[in-house]
């Protein structure tokens, strides 16, 4: 008998999804579940909804979700007491690092010196944008930032300052001399081997107690500052991995050059490490952009933060649902794509080292 | 000289490097030690662990055991710590079911179940737990009271004050008892009985169902029923168990989020499965069923368990996020004896005792539990 044409679709199909009885009726009973839980979620989502303030009233009678409440506190959620009038700063603020996570991601930036600029600069831009007195603009103190934009800056200042830390600790880790590198041992097993919320926690409340008034600083500093140990805890784990899938013969071959130890590190070592502790780097980086909600605990006013205040008042109060589903497609959509982006990455790398 | 070299001598300059790193790690803790000691005098309280028996005054949601708000700061952190304890263990096995079950579907060839999986693992996972938890919370408190509670066959009960399920009114001695022959009689179903798997699950659940009705006849005194089923009286449900919406809450969002990460575990590690193992169980004639059991399940195993355990590590660290609905585990015990008696030095040292030993402890299992299935080669 000779096959019809669209056998090379229809036969992968029959195979994986009507293969025997039982298969068939599986496969009717869980499409029949998922086309549901589909069009509630969109009924609900879109063709019930309410979209904005004005028809507010109309929200006791919807069946859908009452989006007026997103129109009406957005603002609220994304940059929490910041400055009404002073948002577009922020909103540049939150473009930029977005910018520098998107633009990383693009392999012309894989070079240290790129990679490491361009953070600055992104990290930089935000910065001046958001406290303003740098560029002659009016002053807006760190306790005045919040929602969206703190949460951005939480993480891309974890990461700037998390990551040579972290490489610092690994070269210590690998150093020759014992007593260095069994006492960053000793400090990474600790930190990792504690929950975070316990090293934030330490950071907030116990350091005041451990240093002298002129140094403790603000508590988003020492927040911050307690993070980014932790980011490099882990990061410091990844890049032992990376110097261990390194060839031994890389390093004797530099050696054999007549190069100083530092060049041998800079100019051959690192940027194999670094390829080869991608996948992982992005897994820390996702991460700790998902851990960052944490940080609602410790009192910061992050996204998490400003969205409970955005339904805390009677008005809006039976709109929780809305407002966490904002706050949580904001958080899916961009650990999401930086998850998907790092599978992707590793498939490429998987096929180049076969 | 050659870099391989095991022993090498003394050179002066690392001695100085290492003395250095020394010296300025001493220097750092004693100076944290002084401006400690200025720093307590001037708030007016005194270290050490004396006020471990004083009573704390002040009560909070959840506990497995008695207690009272005259309870000394001793036997109140050790119930925070039990709570940690139980939520992490119930959470972790839960978790670990349900994870496998979409892992294994994540490798079905069924293309309809492997979409279901995979819409289940990009939602749980990709989304911050906190956040999980605050909505499930949410959720939880704006179901109806307990007068319109949503029940189950008249059984069990939902409401925005907890989940009430039916239990058997046990004296503690005899629970006890019934749990211990429960453990013991699966050991020896598993060891000492040679049958098949469902013919072994058979027989030990026969076997405790038959224990605990006679243990059930004799503790009965007459009075009581032997099944309590909760029942509405009044404003609030009698008998049966009652569940605080905050640890339901705890749970649903520790279980599906840490499902999701096992499930990918689980589904990395079955995919890993050499696809001969597979085609040989195939070509000596066994069933799809008995080579996922016996074949591919097996060999996945061993590549599951390490990642697992990570899991199982972060799962019962992600537990001390409760305190952000005011579930009463070790963290929000700490953190609220924190502000009642000041001794914050002592409580953060306990705290952080108590996850080193938690986390050792488990490791410790998981190492054991590896070194039993790893494959005896050579």
């Amino acid at each position: 008998m000779s096959a019809p044409k669209s056998d090379w679709l229809l036969k992968p199909l029959k195979q994986r999804l009507f293969r025997s009885p039982s298969d068939t009726l599986l496969t009717l009973l869980l499409g029949a579940l998922l086309l549901y839980g589909l069009f509630v979620t969109l009924n609900w989502a879109i063709f019930g909804a309410v979209w904005s303030t004005e028809d507010v009233a109309a929200c006791r009678e919807a069946k859908g979700a009452c989006w007026s409440v997103i129109d009406a506190r957005h603002r609220l959620i994304l940059f929490g007491l910041y400055p009404y009038e002073l948002h577009w700063r922020s909103t540049l603020a939150c473009a930029a690092i977005i910018a520098t996570v998107v633009f990383s991601c693009l392999p012309f930036f894989w070079t240290a010196k790129r990679l490491t600029s361009l953070w600055i600069l992104g990290f930089g831009t935000y910065y001046a944008l958001m406290e303003g007195s740098l560029i002659g603009l009016q002053q807006v103190t760190t306790d005045q930032w919040g929602g969206l934009s703190l949460t951005l800056f939480l993480f891309s200042s974890v990461v700037l300052i998390g990551m040579p830390m972290g490489l610092g600790l690994a070269l210590a880790r690998r150093s020759k001399l014992p007593v260095i590198s069994r006492g960053v041992s000793v400090l990474i097993d600790f930190i990792r081997s504690l929950p975070l919320l316990t090293t934030l926690f330490t950071a907030a409340v116990v350091v005041p107690i451990l240093l002298p008034s002129w140094l403790q600083g603000d508590k988003i500093w020492r927040v911050i500052l307690a993070f980014s140990l932790f980011f490099a805890c882990y990061q410091a784990e990844v890049f032992r991995g990376g110097f261990q899938a390194v060839p031994k013969g890389q390093m004797e071959a530099g050696r054999a050059l007549g190069l100083r130890p530092w060049q041998i590190l800079s100019l051959v070592l690192l940027p194999q490490v670094f390829r080869h502790a991608l996948p992982g780097t992005i897994n820390m980086v996702v991460m700790t952009f998902k851990e960052t909600a944490i940080v609602i605990i410790i009192g910061l006013f992050d996204v998490l933060a400003s969205a409970n205040a955005a339904f805390g008042t009677g008005e809006w109060a039976p709109y929780y649902m809305e407002v966490y589903a904002f706050v949580g497609l904001i958080y899916w959509t961009f650990i999401f794509s930086l998850g998907q982006y790092g599978a992707y990455l590793e498939r490429r790398m998987a096929v180049v080292s076969h | 000289m050659t870099e391989s070299a095991p022993i090498r001598k003394a050179n002066p300059k690392d001695i100085l490097i290492q003395s250095v790193f020394l010296v300025v790690v001493v220097v750092l803790i004693v100076s944290a030690v002084e401006s400690a000691r200025t720093n307590l005098n001037a708030m007016g309280i005194s270290s050490g662990f004396g006020f471990l028996d004083r009573s704390t005054g002040w009560s909070y949601s959840f506990s497995l055991v008695e207690r009272s708000i005259d309870d000394p700061y001793r036997w109140t952190l050790f119930v925070g710590f039990l709570n940690t304890l139980f939520l992490g263990v119930v959470s972790i096995i839960l978790a670990t079911l349900l994870g496998f079950a979409v892992g294994a579907a994540r490798d079905a060839r069924n293309f309809a179940l492997e979409g279901a999986a995979m819409v289940f693992v990009q939602i749980f996972r990709n989304i911050p737990l906190i956040l999980q938890l605050v909505f499930w919370y949410a959720i939880l408190i704006h179901m109806p009271g307990p007068r319109q509670a949503m029940s189950l066959l008249d059984m069990a009960f939902l409401s925005n004050r907890g989940f009430y399920a039916p239990t058997l009114t046990l004296p503690p001695l005899a629970s006890l008892t019934a749990f211990a022959f429960a453990i013991g009689s699966a050991f020896v179903a598993a060891k000492v009985v040679q049958s098949r798997f469902t013919k072994r699950l058979l027989i030990w659940l026969l076997a405790n169902i038959l224990l605990l009705a006679v243990l059930l006849l004799f503790s009965s005194t007459g009075d009581t029923a032997v099944f309590s089923v909760p029942a509405l009286k009044g404003l609030r449900f009698t008998g049966g168990v009652t569940i605080p919406v905050e640890l339901v809450a705890m749970i649903i969002s520790i279980v599906l989020y840490g499902a999701a990460y096992i499930a990918e575990v689980v589904k990395g590690g079955l995919r890993a499965v050499p696809k001969g193992l597979i085609e040989a169980g195939r070509s000596l004639g066994l069933s799809e069923r008995a080579i996922w059991f016996k074949i591919t399940m097996p060999m996945a195993l061993r590549s599951i368990i390490p990642p697992l355990g990570n899991q199982w590590i972060f799962l019962m660290k992600a537990t001390t996020i409760g305190v952000a609905i005011g579930f009463s585990d070790l963290f929000m015990i700490v953190s609220t004896s924190i502000t009642q008696s000041g001794q914050t030095l002592e409580l953060i040292g306990v705290l952080m005792a108590a996850f080193l030993l938690i986390n050792f402890s488990l490791a410790q299992m998981i190492n054991l539990l590896n070194s039993r299935l790893q494959l005896v080669t050579n």
